[in-house]
């Protein structure tokens, strides 16, 4: 059974045309796997490219060069090639994505804002509100806050409804950036909890921790960026 | 986002010029139902002249727009007929112009205006063209009280909801856009454009955003297509062209926006 | 003093040769407005210029002409207008409907049903139903070229949003043989149906817009409603004071300055005929 992800030669330079078009090597030739039911942690030093990994997995970023595998029913895909009808489709089916910082959009309530991809997906209004209810439940975001737009809210609640965001459907790949960077010790534990759940169900996980023990309890194995790093030389 | 394999709208090669003036070259894509494309850039990027030629308002020099009906059938839509393109306009397609009262009758009470495409294919029955204008007006948050009310005496941002209701009535397939939020205040605004992000994914239209504002194209649109100088500068899905811009104008043009 | 001559009917051939092919083209496509070069007549516009033109172009010498306003033979338009056809054509003239074979009227239709031996040539100030919502000639053009009416449906709607009915009641908007939609002239609502299966033939005239539009004879002609609200041919719920006709549009007559009135049927010969009746019975 081939790995639900797989990273092969990945390369990455940025090209700042408005600064005579110097360039800035991220990564090269980044190569790793992802099994099913696998939580593969990418540690490294700031600057080393992490992000930059997982925003080319998820299609955010463009690469330069290299194959990023995902499969997707019984097809493998290169995220790396796709066009954009593909990616979007993967986006809502295969892979998802935890960023470092939610992207509040105006007016949209939370709960709303959670379950906004099972909608896409195609479950019922009502369904995706409650099951979106009892993820934000879980992560003690308290109800009275459901019903209002997540701008106003402090960095760890908006934390907590992007993590309930992306765990809520059931995707086969998950990229988490720092899910647990502003949470107290009472949320991280469940979000390593959800993440193990997620690992028991089959996903395979590639995630960015900063905490060794988050690290030290989710990851299966760890892969140091900074290997890869063209930016550090 | 349907899967339907075939797409809703494509424009091959389309080109314009305005005597030796370049209005647009060699634009070409493809959209499908349920996608929202983008088009940015600065004034005379050409996004304009393309999303005339996109709605058949103007004539290409060059280059075609082919559309596939409600019945299945592509076709080259500067063959069809005076007749059949007015019908288009009217049942499939939705046009936002910036100036609501250019998409609007300003005279005529908003349930008229939100009722005229009804009676236009053929409804007949003055309850049930109320009502459903009456359902438009829910839609669009302006307040049921105000059915009566001819558009004149609405505020700039109540004018554009209309013109939405106005448009979305005959539940048409692809809407074109043209800076649906150009002149409003910034509190109208993210109220317009939540409610055209509702409304978009709700109904599953397929839209042709032109707009200035790279805020606009992030929060509407799947993917962008960045303009300048009637020059197609750069296309993609647009958080990656608004996170990762590849060439130097779309770089630029990230750059330039303040941040609040 | 020498009396200046004429031409039959007062205008020369060539022009009556060109209403005639208005005419029939008018006839060959029910209710659309065909353009005409209208002539400058000895009285002003808005005095029935187009009708007169029309009268003029298809009256013959054994022709009978009525002439009426307003339903009555003896308003000074009606008589300055039938004077003038009997100084330059000559022909005879009534004010007997059942006697005339053609009949210029200004804003009614006769009571008495018209037969195949008759023409109905209308007075029309503004021949587009539409000019009210759509000043421009040109997308009115479009509008009816494309069969484009949900504007006339918009006029209708917003009277019954306002008056809670549809509140036109005369120059009530038709649909002609299935597809023209139609300014009748300024005749009542109450008339519209006479138009519709009429056995005589419809002439419309209008002289200052230069305008000729025609309803061929057993011609459908539909008020334009809608289900939940139909057309009606309203009229004032009174009888005639003269006559006693209870189904003819009345006209209101005020007898005194303290709110007294009495109701007389509008079509003068119509009444009159009726109480010759009555009196012979």
């Amino acid at each position: 059974m081939s790995p639900l992800l797989q990273l092969t030669g990945v390369s990455k330079t940025f090209t700042m045309h408005l600064q005579d078009g110097i360039r800035l090597p991220v990564v090269a030739g980044v190569a790793f796997a992802v099994a099913a039911g696998e939580c593969v942690a990418l540690a490294g030093p700031s600057g080393a490219g992490k992000s930059s990994v997982l925003k080319m997995i998820f299609g955010n970023y463009r690469c330069d060069a290299g194959e990023i595998l995902v499969r997707h029913g019984d097809e493998r895909i290169d995220v790396a090639r796709a066009d954009p009808r593909r990616i979007l489709k993967l986006r809502r089916t295969t892979i998802g994505y935890v960023s470092q910082f939610l992207r509040a959009v105006p007016r949209v309530p939370a709960i709303d804002v959670v379950s906004e991809p099972l909608l896409a997906a195609g479950t019922a209004r009502e369904a995706a509100r409650t099951r979106a209810g009892e993820l934000l439940a879980r992560l003690n975001v308290p109800q009275r806050l459901w019903g209002l737009p997540p701008a106003t809210f402090s960095g760890g609640e908006q934390q907590r409804i992007n993590i309930a965001r992306g765990f809520l459907p059931d995707l086969p790949i998950l990229l988490l950036d720092e899910p647990t960077a502003s949470l107290d010790s009472t949320n991280r534990a469940v979000v390593m909890d959800l993440i193990n759940e997620k690992k028991a169900r089959g996903a395979a996980i590639a995630s960015i921790v900063h905490d060794d023990d988050v690290r030290a309890r989710t990851a299966d194995r760890v892969i140091d960026i900074a290997r890869f790093s063209a930016a550090l030389r | 986002m349907t899967d339907t394999d075939a797409p809703l709208l494509v424009a091959e090669g389309l080109t314009k010029y305005y005597g030796r003036q370049l209005g647009c070259r060699d634009v070409s894509f493809s959209l499908y139902e349920g996608e929202v494309l983008a088009v940015v850039g600065e004034s005379g990027s050409g996004k304009t002249t393309l999303l005339q030629l996109l709605s058949t308002q103007l004539a290409p020099s060059a280059g075609r727009v082919r559309y596939r009906l409600r019945n299945g059938a592509t076709r080259d839509l500067a063959e069809l007929g005076e007749a059949e393109r007015r019908f288009l306009f009217r049942t499939d397609w939705g046009y936002v112009h910036q100036d609501a009262a250019l998409g609007l009758r300003m005279n005529v009470s908003a349930g008229a205006n939100v009722g005229e495409r009804l009676m236009a294919v053929g409804w007949r029955h003055y309850g049930r063209i109320r009502g459903t204008a009456t359902q438009w007006l829910d839609r669009v948050e302006i307040d049921r009280d105000r059915i009566d009310d001819p558009p004149l005496v609405y505020s700039g941002g109540m004018r554009q909801r209309l013109q939405i209701a106005r448009n979305l009535v005959t539940q048409p397939r692809l809407v074109f856009m043209d800076e649906p939020t150009g002149g409003l205040d910034a509190s109208v605004q993210a109220r317009l454009l939540d409610l055209l992000r509702g409304l978009v994914t709700e109904l599953g239209l397929a839209a042709v955003v032109v707009t200035h504002d790279l805020a606009v194209a992030r929060l509407l649109s799947h993917r962008i297509m960045v303009m300048k100088g009637g020059e197609v500068i750069e296309t993609g899905l647009t958080d990656q062209v608004l996170d990762d811009p590849r060439e130097p104008y779309s770089q630029l043009l990230v750059s330039s926006i303040l941040p609040p | 003093m020498n009396a200046p001559a004429y031409n039959f009917a007062y205008l020369d051939e060539q022009t009556k040769r060109m209403i005639r092919r208005a005419i029939l083209k008018a006839i060959a496509i029910p209710g659309y407005q065909v353009p005409f070069a209208s002539r400058e007549m000895p009285m002003p516009y808005g005095w029935g210029t187009g009708g007169v033109q029309v009268t003029a172009s298809v009256l013959g010498p054994d022709d009978v002409l009525k002439v009426i306003d307003q339903g009555s033979d003896d308003t000074t338009n009606a008589v300055s207008i039938r004077k003038f056809f009997a100084k330059t054509a000559g022909v005879r003239t009534t004010t007997h409907t059942a006697e005339a074979t053609l009949i210029q009227t200004r804003h009614r239709v006769p009571e008495t049903p018209l037969t195949e031996n008759q023409i109905l040539v209308y007075q029309v100030p503004i021949p587009e139903p539409l000019r009210f919502l759509e000043p421009r000639e040109t997308e009115t053009r479009r509008l009816h070229a494309l069969a484009d009416y949900g504007l006339m449906h918009v006029k209708l709607y917003e009277d019954i949003a306002r008056h809670g009915h549809i509140a036109t009641t005369y120059a009530y908007p038709v649909k002609v043989d299935g597809r023209y939609v139609m300014d009748p002239s300024p005749t009542p609502k109450f008339d519209n149906p006479k138009m519709d299966d009429c056995a005589a033939l419809q002439l419309f005239g209008a002289g200052r817009e230069k305008r000729i539009y025609a309803i061929p004879p057993h011609t459908r002609v539909v008020s334009l409603d809608f289900e939940d609200h139909p057309f009606e041919a309203s009229r004032t719920p009174e009888t005639c004071a003269l006559c006693g006709a209870d189904d003819t549009f009345l006209d209101e007559v005020i007898t005194d300055d303290k709110g007294g009135r009495l109701f007389v049927c509008s079509d003068s010969d119509y009444c009159e005929k009726r109480r010759g009746a009555e009196t012979a019975a």
